[in-house]
């Protein structure tokens, strides 16, 4: 709530004005049920024609008036509301961005769409409606039954008990039906994600031919947002009928108490008629009110999902030291724990180990080893637990973020793309980089040939995720994406699964050329890939099993000289050891 | 113009699917003539009442008390018609919304692979969700403004002819300019609401994009670049929010006027005909009330009508979807295989992803019963299109492909699908429990078959260790497992159907050597008897082969055993050489 009232000062002027304009559009028309009986009472009974025209002018006026002011507080009010939402959009984005793995999967990427889009939405409309009506409802009721008092305070009871029986009914309404539309809410958030998961998951289900269980799925859920949207309906459907009784009532106790007064010579007839004015009046708005009532309970609902996102705080903060220039960086592993959370046993577990500035270091290990953890700690994907890291002798926690990341090449396990030109997507590894500067490093990556087939050079379009690559064409590409920026240290992890090995060896010769100036973490499954390194890691469950060169590490780790022997042949393994 | 003839369209589509509901519409249009008339009605009483009440001492209260008591049942009569009404109405809009997603979604089955590879994920889930929501508001407010609304025009009009025929005349005439307005305001927040809805797809798209990519994104701290980007897209979608916002909320102040305009008018000429002694106070009294019910409905239906716009946009993008072709529809006498033996042949086959580009050309192959085939080659030689051909998730656009000597478009795609068994490189599991991914395959299977299948894949132990164990619900895209215990899944899920025919794409590639050799010897097993392609690059895995395709730019340029191949000295020996050559 009170992000929103942060987002509304932004635009104070037409947040205040809003509102105000509505209300003096509101006075007028109040005006309008005493113009109507002073005609009644003064022009009619007294005939006089003139009078009649004059009065009849001034509603017009009042009508005139009323429009452009209500015109004023719809554009203010459109505007207010437009702006905090794009506002919080923005600023919802640039949260998500602070976000580390763990709070996406806790999350979940769908819910995190349709809070972006369709809850944001929601509160948009809520503020537009609400800097609109507002002031303007209340002020309308308030005022007519003012109104209703300064006519004749005995009949005017009626409204004093009228109105907050109205009030509570509503109240009582909405009371009940805010949680409800949380849950419709929520059963939408599972029907988004199916609907992710199946268009993700088109093959497999295809090929298990199990459309129609996942059809099924769906329309289970969907007939549970069903029934949820008509419960909740049930409830607020309510509310028009019982406010138009309850009004109705009013209007009849206005009828019986109005006639006695009149009876007893204290109220004319256009005064009676008057007070009905004003009791329809009250109901009309009060429509109006209830529904912007609902309205808002929806836009609450949502505003708190939305906030609740950004109560979710990204789990790393940021440092502030700051690294001097380019160069290979040295890497220090200090004792080093993380576990993921919920987690039974730590990924990765008292790692030590140290990376001289331009070394090469092969990690190698089983499945759910901790490899890939221990790389993603370095550029603080995951934040370690314990022990420390530190990048050219500074722990990485007091680095500015982005100065670290600067430093480090990345490629992840899985290639990711994005939407663009090649151009685009190579820049991203480092903003200005000139054309020759990513040919060297398509070059590099082994994916100059296939660039240069599709003929269209840097300004090959690349689908979302790269759906016109094959697997390998984006291995190598986003491997040099990361070659671009010439990074300080360049973590491959097992980022060539998807190469045949001719292109794999050619790859891996050309960064070996290269990597003078670089410090490299390779992890990988394949021996080939790691033998040549200065260090190897070997890593089983989490922990450090072995470390050292090849040949150290043949005659002195029992795991490692087992995976040597699965890959290669025994001769090799025996030449290799001596 | 164009457009309009597409609205017209849309139009008829959305009236296709209301009639299903058509008894539930005339029970709706009922209760709504039901209670316009009665809230019509009690104006005529409440004036009726104000007559009664003439002055001092000349109130007739019995009279009164009459009146009242009609009052009093008929706005309870009304209150129950209008409950029920919009229940009515709430049914009737959210079905029909539940009837189109589910339509789309049943749609999304059907449509060809490539349409789905050809799209941004992020614009289909907008069109299946946020889509059919806004088409919901709409159609809702349709119902229940839009009946009741042109209802209370036409009876207030017949109710004011009761009352003073020449009075009404001011009101009618005046009333043209009303829908001018409105049509003006309509047309204008028509394409600014189709704009918004476009702006809103483009924004899903990209933060679906940044946010399954986040690590990337944070590699190279791109978060700047996305943001402006974002904020980019989200600037434009503001521009257009604002406009549509505000043209449409400008409806109300604008019929807002002619009602002055009419109240004033009608005031004025019904104090005159008063003096003129020909109409009561009391008479005048419920015209006023029925003037101010008659403008009324025309301020609704603007709004309905700019809604009901801004949803027809949204209703289209939904119908362009569900216009989709499908894919083509499996032949009526088409085959189902019995007991395949797996002899698959692949005869002078052609295919192109565009029809611009040609790829793969004149392709020949047979495989024979339990034949092992490894494809080899350079990325992007055709191998991943060669699987999609045999599981016709693409069909050949020449050629024929023939599994047991059937044609295998002649053959229904579900039976076709169920003789082979899949892993792809790209892990894909579902948000359920880690038991129901492993019987994907087959639902039906036992819990010792589940763990068998699970144990033959070295999948047991980690799954042991998970918090719930097989009941242990994965999150979405797998949730927390590494990439390499998703494929361990993956590979289970097949070896519990065990169909007469493989399809291995990269399979273990994420799985460490000790364990994949130790797959290796269960994939051995598997294999036997069965006829399977293996896309690998693992040396222990292609030799084994009883033939070895060598693919290069969608040819078979080499094909033999491993030996064979060696000997030929060419693309493939070059390969073996240079796993094993010094870096």
């Amino acid at each position: 709530m009170k992000r929103l009232l942060d987002y509304l000062r932004k635009n104070l002027k037409e947040t205040i004005l809003a509102p105000l304009f509505k209300m003096l559009e509101a006075s007028f028309e109040l005006f309008v049920p005493l113009v109507v009986a002073n005609m009644i009472d003064i022009g009619v009974a007294g005939r006089d024609q003139g009078y009649l025209i004059r009065m009849g002018c001034l509603m017009v006026i009042l009508g005139i008036v009323g429009f452009i002011s209500s015109a004023t507080a719809q554009y203010f009010a459109a505007k207010s509301a437009v702006s905090a939402g794009t506002a919080m959009r923005n600023d919802l984005f640039a949260h998500m961005g602070t976000f580390t793995y763990q709070e996406i999967d806790q999350i979940g990427t769908s819910t995190l769409i349709t809070r972006m889009t369709s809850d944001i939405n929601q509160v948009q409309n809520g503020v537009n409606m609400f800097l609109r009506l507002f002031l303007r409802s209340p002020f309308v009721v308030l005022g007519a039954v003012v109104m209703a008092f300064a006519v004749d305070r005995r009949t005017a009871v009626v409204f004093a008990v009228t109105i907050p029986v109205l009030f509570v009914v509503v109240f009582l309404i909405l009371l009940v039906s805010m949680p409800l539309y949380q849950r419709v809410q929520k059963q939408l958030d599972d029907v988004l994600q199916k609907t992710r998961e199946n268009l993700l998951g088109i093959r497999v289900i295809r090929a298990f031919n199990r459309q129609k269980s996942e059809m099924r799925e769906f329309d289970k859920s969907s007939r549970r947002l069903y029934r949820r949207q008509i419960f909740v309906g049930k409830i607020s459907a309510l509310l028009n009928p019982v406010t138009y009784v309850v009004v109705n009532l009013g209007i009849i106790g206005v009828l019986w108490a109005g006639g006695r007064q009149v009876n007893a010579g204290r109220l004319t007839q256009g005064e009676v008629i008057a007070l009905i004015n004003y009791m329809s009046q009250i109901l009309a708005e009060l429509i109006k009110l209830a529904n912007l009532m609902i309205l808002l309970s929806r836009a609450a609902a949502s505003l708190s999902r939305v906030e609740q996102v950004f109560q979710t705080e990204g789990s790393i903060t940021d440092g502030i030291g700051e690294l001097a220039g380019k160069g290979a960086a040295g890497v220090t592993f200090d004792h080093v724990s993380y576990s993921y959370a919920g987690a039974k046993q730590p990924a990765v577990q008292d790692v030590t180990f140290c990376a001289a500035p331009g070394d090469t270091i092969g990690i190698i290990g089983g499945t759910g080893s901790g490899k890939t953890t221990l790389v993603n700690l370095i550029p603080r994907f995951y934040e370690v637990q314990e022990g420390e890291i530190r990048f050219q002798g500074q722990n990485i926690k007091n680095l500015k973020m982005e100065h670290l990341r600067e430093n480090i090449g990345f490629v992840p396990q899985k290639a990711a793309l994005f939407r663009g030109t090649l151009r685009d997507n190579m820049r991203w590894g480092k903003k200005d980089a000139s054309d020759e500067e990513i040919y060297e490093a398509l070059k590099t990556a082994q994916a100059l040939d296939f660039v240069e087939q599709k003929g269209e050079d840097l300004d090959f379009m690349i689908r979302q995720n790269g759906r016109n690559l094959s697997g390998g064409q984006k291995q190598r590409l986003t491997i040099a994406r990361a070659l671009v920026r010439k990074p300080s240290v360049l973590i491959l992890d097992d980022s060539a699964s998807a190469l045949d090995f001719a292109t794999d060896a050619r790859l891996r010769k050309e960064i070996a050329r290269r990597t003078d100036q670089m410090t490299v973490f390779i992890v990988s499954q394949r021996v080939s890939a790691v033998k040549n390194a200065d260090q190897i890691l070997v890593m089983d469950n989490g922990r450090v099993a072995g470390k050292g060169t090849h040949r150290d590490l043949l005659n002195s780790c029992h795991i490692y000289r087992e995976i040597c022997e699965s890959q290669m042949t025994r001769e090799e393994v025996e030449a290799d050891a001596q | 113009m164009r457009s309009k003839k597409e609205n017209q369209k849309v139009l008829k589509r959305i009236l296709a699917c209301i009639r299903p509901y058509a008894p539930l519409v005339v029970l709706s249009l009922a209760l709504a003539v039901l209670t316009v008339a009665l809230t019509l009605y009690v104006p005529i009483l409440t004036g009726n009442a104000v007559d009664h009440i003439v002055g001092k001492g000349e109130v007739d209260f019995p009279a009164l008390g009459r009146i009242i008591g009609i009052i009093i049942s008929s706005i309870v009569i009304t209150a129950a018609a209008q409950w029920l009404m919009n229940h009515i109405n709430n049914m009737i809009t959210y079905r029909i919304v539940q009837d189109l997603r589910v339509k789309a979604f049943h749609h999304l089955h059907c449509v060809p692979v490539s349409y789905v590879d050809g799209h941004p994920s992020g614009d289909l889930i907008s069109r299946i969700i946020t889509d059919v929501e806004q088409f919901s508001d709409g159609l809702l407010m349709g119902f229940t403004q839009l009946f009741t609304g042109v209802l209370t025009i036409f009876g207030t009009i017949i109710f004011m002819l009761m009352i003073h025929p020449l009075i009404t005349l001011v009101v009618v005439v005046l009333s043209p300019l009303s829908f001018a307005i409105a049509g003006f305001i309509s047309k204008n927040t028509f394409q600014m609401f189709k704009k918004q809805s476009e702006a809103r797809g483009d924004l899903t798209s990209l933060t679906d994009e940044m946010l399954g990519n986040l690590k990337v994104v944070e590699a190279f701290g791109y978060q700047e670049e996305a943001q402006e980007r974002f904020e980019e897209i989200n600037e434009r979608l503001a521009g257009y929010s604002l406009r549509a916002t505000f043209f449409s909320s400008l409806t109300n102040p604008a019929t807002r006027i002619m009602y002055s305009i009419i109240y004033a008018g009608v005031t004025l000429a019904g104090c005159f005909t008063v003096i003129g002694g020909g109409l009561t106070i009391g008479r005048l009294t419920s015209f006023l009330s029925y003037t101010n019910q008659y403008t009324k409905p025309f301020n609704e239906i603007t709004g309905v009508i700019t809604e009901f716009q801004n949803s027809l946009a949204s209703a289209a993008r939904v119908f362009r979807f569900l216009d989709e072709m499908p894919e083509a529809e499996d032949l009526p006498e088409a085959a189902e295989f019995k007991d395949v033996q797996g002899k698959v042949e692949l005869d002078d086959v052609s295919f192109s992803y565009r029809p611009d580009q040609k790829f793969m050309e004149h392709l020949n192959l047979e495989a024979r019963p339990g034949q092992r085939i490894a494809i080899v080659g350079p990325t992007g030689c055709g191998k991943t299109t060669l699987i999609n051909l045999l599981m016709r998730f693409y069909d050949v656009t020449g050629g024929n492909i023939y599994v047991d000597d059937h044609e295998i478009r002649d053959v229904a795609r579900e039976s076709l699908r169920s003789n082979f068994g899949m892993v792809l490189q790209e892990t894909w599991l579902k948000n359920a429990a880690i038991r129901e991914n492993i019987a994907y395959g087959k639902p039906n299977a036992s819990e010792e078959e589940i763990i068998r299948a699970a144990k033959e894949a070295h999948a047991h132990n980690f799954i042991m260790r998970m918090p719930q164990q097989y009941d242990t619900v994965l999150g979405e895209d797998g949730g927390s497992l590494s990439q390499g215990q998703k494929q361990l899944l993956c590979i289970a899920r097949v070896m519990l159907h065990l169909p007469p025919m493989l399809i291995l794409d990269e399979a273990t590639s994420s799985i460490d050597t000790m364990t994949e050799i130790r797959i290796q010897n269960a994939f051995g097993k598997m294999m036997e008897g069965r006829t399977s392609f293996i896309v690998a690059h693992r040396l222990s895995t292609i030799r084994e082969a009883d033939m070895i395709l060598v693919m290069k730019d969608g040819k078979i340029i080499e094909r033999g055993t491993h030996e064979e191949l060696l000997s030929q000295n060419g693309f493939y020996a070059e390969l073996y050489q240079s796993q094993f050559a010094p870096v």
